[in-house]
């Protein structure tokens, strides 16, 4: 029983951590392909500032949390997402620059938007979602 | 002067930003979870597709959460629309071709590459991580080239 309280308030806590994000998103207005492309044509440096303010909280809190909580308030454990750089890392970078570039639209937004009825962009998550398909299938099973 | 480098105005992205990053934050406090967006598309491709590579524990343990993730985003943008943008459907005029190969091109490169603008971008700059900094840098380098190209030839 106290397992399942538990279990439903980590879907509770990741639901609105995915709301706050997907507004964002939002409020930034990054879920239109338009303001993404102008940023890319050197239009309007708005993305920079979405940026930076998101990566402002999150290095406070990265380095904090554990500092100060010890283990996160509904789990016992911080994850840890080491990243490497490597030839996979640089082509797959590469490749997704020029997705972007192309259409305007990342993971998150191609998500987001669909909340504030954005439905042309289900052409770019069904592009998303075919493009990690074909990665999969092509990958050796253990990378 | 007439050039500006935020010609819409610059405080709704930074607020924007920051509630990003709260999301993000606040995903890591109560969770423990680092909070990139892309790899719930390998994640719930393991759900129907049985090759080893989707069977991964990475994608099969974590394919609940980042699917509950992701209907929050739709969930935030969604109080977002009604709430405060009066509820006109968004829409896009970038073409069809355009996002659908595009996407491809994100989704494609973003599993090969282990993160998009939300991983590498904000949780690996997040913590610092040198790998990741190099792939933001490369990601804008060639979105820069191909924005910048796509609207000189294809407009």
């Amino acid at each position: 029983m106290k397992n399942n309280n538990i279990k439903l308030a980590r879907g509770l806590a990741t639901l609105t951590a995915g709301a706050l994000f997907g507004f964002g998103l939002s409020v930034s207005t990054m879920i239109r392909p338009e303001v993404v492309l102008s940023f890319l044509r050197f239009q309007d440096f708005g993305l920079m500032l979405v940026m930076g303010g998101a990566v402002m909280v999150v290095v406070l809190t990265y380095k904090l949390a554990p500092r100060l909580l010890g283990r996160p308030i509904l789990d016992d454990h911080f994850h840890v997402h080491p990243s490497t750089w490597n030839r996979n890392t640089a082509i797959g970078a590469a490749l997704f620059g020029v997705g972007w570039g192309l259409c305007g639209v990342c993971p998150g937004p191609a998500i987001a938007g669909l909340g504030a009825g954005n439905l042309d962009l289900l052409w770019a998550l069904a592009g998303i979602a075919l493009g990690a398909l074909v990665q999969g299938l092509r990958a050796k099973s253990s990378t | 002067m007439t050039i500006s480098f935020f010609p819409l105005g610059w405080q709704h992205y930074l607020l924007g930003g920051v509630i990003i990053g709260t999301g993000t934050a606040l995903l890591y406090v109560l969770t423990g979870r680092i909070g990139g967006m892309s790899t719930v598309f390998s994640s719930t491709w393991s759900f129907v597709v049985q090759r080893p590579f989707f069977q991964q524990a990475r994608f099969v343990d974590s394919r609940s959460w980042r699917l509950v993730y992701a209907a929050g985003l739709i969930l935030g943008a969604f109080v977002w629309w009604l709430g405060f943008a009066g509820g006109k459907p968004e829409a896009t005029a970038v073409p069809v071709w355009q996002l659908l190969m595009g996407g491809f091109f994100v989704g494609y490169g973003a599993r090969l590459g282990n993160g998009c603008t939300s991983g590498h971008g904000i949780c690996g700059l997040g913590s610092l991580q040198l790998p990741s900094l190099l792939a933001v840098l490369t990601f804008m380098a060639t979105a820069f080239l191909t924005a910048n190209l796509a609207a000189r030839w294809l407009v």
